[in-house]
């Protein structure tokens, strides 16, 4: 039954051999350096304060939806440094790789990449960005605020919430071990067949990917399953459908996509696996197999998520626009329609990804249309937004910045994928560098909401808002260098430049591609001023101190609990009496109307199982990458005995008496008694100013 | 009556909050386990797929063809203790709504050793497949078909674990809410597999009987 391997096995360490330990690459070998480095220091840092005991107690076994929430968008940080790094790389091989007279350094012929390399390096960067950036800061983002905004304590699931957390963390942890043990995927981030078979890609690097794409597309399974009980099963009263923050609308949406496509990718992706592991046929060239039902099954997730990425995205917006424009969102029942209309016709547009695959004309025409199509919810949407601003009283704080900008991306991105959309058209740009151009508008469009979502909610999280200076330098640069980039790529995507050329035989496109560079080291020095931005904003927290509502002119319910907000969200649960309930209570001087009567709270307790299940995830994942048997064999026995034991658990709840809800209630009111460092995420130090509640 | 009126902006205003809103759990974990179905339904529905794409003669590879392998009689027998066992865990739920623990194990038990005999009917069919030469490994249509059989046959698993478990549940904590919910939930697992065993029936073994 299993396929039999080429090369050393043994049975204690499978495929794992010192030779595999890249220690040849000064490249990875900087990388692991560099790595190490940042280890000591956090591992020193957190042992100098003293961090150990809250960073396990109050985080890593937490289910409390907003820590777990911030630990999704620290790891999609970290993923999206990686991812940016990988750019780097990339754009630099480009530029240093023209023309057969281009010299070559580190064991390359051109350039200082090889071509096995450079091929690692773009499957990397898109894996990564997709499933390993965007989805954790979109389901972080989503964790946080869901729960707030529709008046609940926590998630309908929070064990299931840091489970699906910790398999998110091993799929990351998987791919950055690539990086140290072994190599990565050559053939694409949405995977090559049959170039992903055993006979072209003999080593680990598929099964890497394979894996960790697993381990993150069940966590996100798991976690759409929780954001959609969460939000039909936990609405506080009176948050009606028609009450519901467009947020948590776009939510919905995108949940309703997560649960709907991931297990089809699931499926793709595991009969891979069988075809890896076990010798089948599925999508070997020869022997009954199919290579088209691979692209059709893996797009049929791959288009989806790119809209379970980007309605958040929207979503994100549709809140910060009305706040700046001092004004409700202009047609919120369009918004609705139009969110769920975008979900729907997700699942009608995959082919658009391989017209060129010789599908019959008509069926090329029917996708042509379906996606074209997606552009009639979206253009509502952006008029929405546009009618919101039409004589609103407009301030351009930073979130509003980032969100506007999104919106010129938006547009530059849609229209060029409407270009694409014409299946003629798509026969001209089809794997040029000018879809990637297009998707990376969008992609971008997706950044931009998500840095204007932080901006915007990070004084609701952390109770202080972030400086404003630094922040408008990193987003001005950060602007330029995406212009800088993507405006000669799609010129070059004209002249006919095909994507990942780790060679470049024309030396007239040499100017166009260093501009690239010009545009990619602008982007590492905006990310400098993001960093100066959050230490700035740390030091300072004390003046940016704010109260419930951090910017004065916020809608939606999240606003009416404390900023930080309370480990169990609202002392009370609220009773929802608008659309915007905030502004409704603003409205009529009911900002101040705290409870009178408290009650008792209960809350699940925190638990390291989750933490458990991942670790064993990983360690499931990485033994089946090398084929270490007796591993993959315990590894799975201990998952599911740790299912059943945590079954036989009890006592997973506790219950805070109603008189000590009361008592934090009125310190945090008086201001006087700092919160406990536990009850908030990442600690308060500095009491609460401002205003009130 | 907390509530209400005392809390209230000045003693007149709307109703602010509402102390002691309670969620149905059980309903709450229930609704979570239909999203789940719908899940696994999607991975039936992309295997199913792929069957009907690698199911024909081409995918074959001038290997068995589903008319060798796919017997729709020897399915029936197969049918018939799969839905047994359905129907004797149906005689748990009864026995659950009466509140009659004793019931509730012996309807599970009942229901346990049946899903082993189909267990066991659905091993002898494949190693007599494997025994002919029809192995997954033979075709790309073979591959489909025996990802399906084992995929359906890895829910019959996980289902028959999960009520060795329930067995010690009901033992240890009696009918609590968290056995409930899980005996509730354990139910509609086990008529979904039986249902996705429908479209195996139906899409695989029937049409066995005409390809």
């Amino acid at each position: 039954m299993l396929v039999h391997i080429d090369g050393p096995w043994s049975p204690l360490l499978g495929r794992l051999a010192l030779t595999e330990i890249p220690y040849k690459n000064p490249i990875l070998v900087g990388t692991f350096l560099f790595a190490v480095v940042l280890a000591v220091v956090l591992v020193g840092l957190t042992t100098y304060f003293g961090f150990w005991r809250t960073l396990w107690r109050d985080w890593l076994t937490s289910v409390d939806h907003k820590k777990i929430g911030i630990m999704y968008i620290l790891i999609g940080l970290v993923m999206l440094f990686r991812g940016f790094i990988d750019a780097v790389m990339m754009r630099t091989q480009q530029a240093m790789a023209v023309g057969p007279h281009s010299a070559g350094y580190l064991d390359a012929v051109h350039g200082y990449l090889t071509p096995y390399h450079f091929d690692q390096i773009y499957t990397a960067h898109g894996t990564i960005m997709i499933l390993f950036a965007a989805t954790p800061l979109l389901v972080g983002i989503m964790n946080i605020l869901v729960p707030l905004q529709i008046g609940a304590r926590d998630m309908a699931y929070p064990y299931l919430n840091a489970v699906s957390l910790w398999l998110t963390a091993a799929g990351a942890a998987l791919v950055m071990a690539s990086l140290f043990i072994g190599d990565f995927a050559h053939a694409g981030w949405f995977g090559i067949v049959p170039v992903m078979e055993l006979p072209y890609s003999p080593g680990v690097g598929v099964d890497y990917w394979m894996w960790a794409f697993q381990l993150s597309s069940i966590g996100t399974t798991l976690g759409g399953i929780n954001l959609l009980a969460t939000i039909v099963k936990m609405r506080a009263p009176g948050m009606t459908w028609g009450r519901l923050p467009i947020f948590t609308w776009a939510s919905l949406s995108a949940n309703l996509i997560s649960l709907t496509t991931f297990p089809v990718v699931t499926v793709a992706l595991a009969l891979l696996a069988l075809d890896r592991y076990l010798g089948t046929h599925f999508y070997t060239a020869g022997l009954g197999g199919n290579l088209m039902l691979y692209n059709d099954l893996f797009w049929i997730w791959g288009h989806p998520e790119v809209y379970f990425v980007i309605l958040p995205a929207f979503g994100m917006i549709s809140e910060i626009i009305p706040t700046f424009a001092e004004k409700p969102l202009f047609g919120y029942m369009g918004m609705v329609v139009a969110s769920l209309g975008i979900a729907g016709v997700s699942w009608g547009v995959w082919l658009h990804h391989f017209f060129t695959m010789a599908a019959a004309p008509a069926v090329n025409a029917f996708f042509s249309i379906t996606t074209m199509a997606v552009g009639i919810p979206t253009g509502v949407k952006v008029f929405n937004w546009a009618f919101t601003m039409f004589r609103g009283r407009l301030r351009f704080d930073l979130p509003m910045m980032w969100a506007s900008a999104a919106l010129f991306f938006l547009l530059v991105g849609g229209l060029t994928g409407m270009m694409n959309a014409f299946a003629t058209n798509d026969y001209m740009v089809h794997n040029s560098v000018f879809v990637v151009a297009h998707f990376h508008m969008m992609l971008l469009l997706i950044v931009y909401a998500i840095f204007g979502g932080v901006n915007y909610w990070f004084p609701k999280v952390f109770g202080f808002r972030l400086e404003q200076r630094f922040g408008r330098m990193f987003f001005w640069l950060f602007t330029a260098g995406t212009a800088v980039v993507f405006v000669p790529m799609f010129t070059l995507g004209f002249m006919g430049m095909t994507r990942r050329l780790d060679y470049v035989a024309f030396p007239q496109w040499q100017p166009l591609l260093d501009i690239e560079v010009v545009g990619i080291v602008i982007y590492v020095l905006s990310a400098a001023f993001l960093v100066a931005q959050l230490y700035v904003s740390l030091r300072d927290r004390a003046q940016n101190r704010v109260g419930a509502d951090a910017w004065g002119t916020s809608r939606s319910l999240e606003w009416i609990t404390h900023s930080p907000v309370p480990f169990y969200n609202f002392a009370v649960t609220p009773e929802v009496h608008a659309r915007d309930e905030r502004s409704w209570r603003h409205e009529r001087g009911l900002d101040d109307a705290a409870p009178v009567v408290y009650e008792d709270i209960h809350m699940p307790c925190k638990t390291a199982i989750p933490l458990g299940l991942g670790a064993l995830g990983f360690g499931l994942a990485f033994a089946l990458v090398w084929r270490i048997w007796w591993l993959a064999l315990l590894c799975s026995g201990a998952i599911v005995a740790l299912i059943v034991i945590r079954a036989f658990m009890t006592g997973t709840s506790y219950t805070i008496p109603a008189r000590d809800v009361e008592k934090m209630e009125h310190d945090r009111k008086r201001g006087a008694a700092k919160p406990a460092r536990a009850q908030v995420p990442g600690g308060s130090p500095a009491p609460v100013l401002g205003g009130g509640t | 009556m907390k509530g209400a009126a005392g809390e209230t902006a000045g003693g007149l205003g709307p109703v602010m909050w509402r102390p002691n809103h309670g969620y149905d759990d059980v309903s709450t974990k229930t609704l979570g386990f239909w999203l789940y179905m719908l899940s696994d339904a999607m991975m039936f529905t992309a295997l199913f797929a792929a069957y009907a794409v690698l199911g024909h003669a081409m995918n074959a590879a001038g290997g068995p063809l589903p008319g060798t392998v796919a017997h729709p009689t020897h399915a029936f027998t197969e049918t018939l203790w799969l839905f047994s066992s359905v129907l004797a865990y149906g005689g748990a739920m009864i026995a659950l709504k009466k509140g009659n623990r004793v019931g509730v194990m012996a309807g599970i038990a009942v229901a346990l050793l049946v899903a082993l005999g189909f267990l066991g009917s659905d091993l002898h069919e494949v190693t007599r497949l494997f025994a002919a030469g029809a192995t997954p490994e033979r075709s790309g249509y073979l591959s489909a078909f025996f990802a399906l059989v084992f995929y359906h046959g890895l829910h019959v698993i996980v289902g028959v674990a999960w009520m060795l478990v329930m067995l010690g549940q009901v033992a240890v904590f009696g009918l609590s809410e968290a056995v409930v919910y899980r005996l509730l939930n354990l139910r509609l697992f086990w008529h979904f597999q039986a249902v996705m065993w429908v479209f195996m029936f139906t899409f695989v073994y029937l049409r066995g009987a005409i390809i």
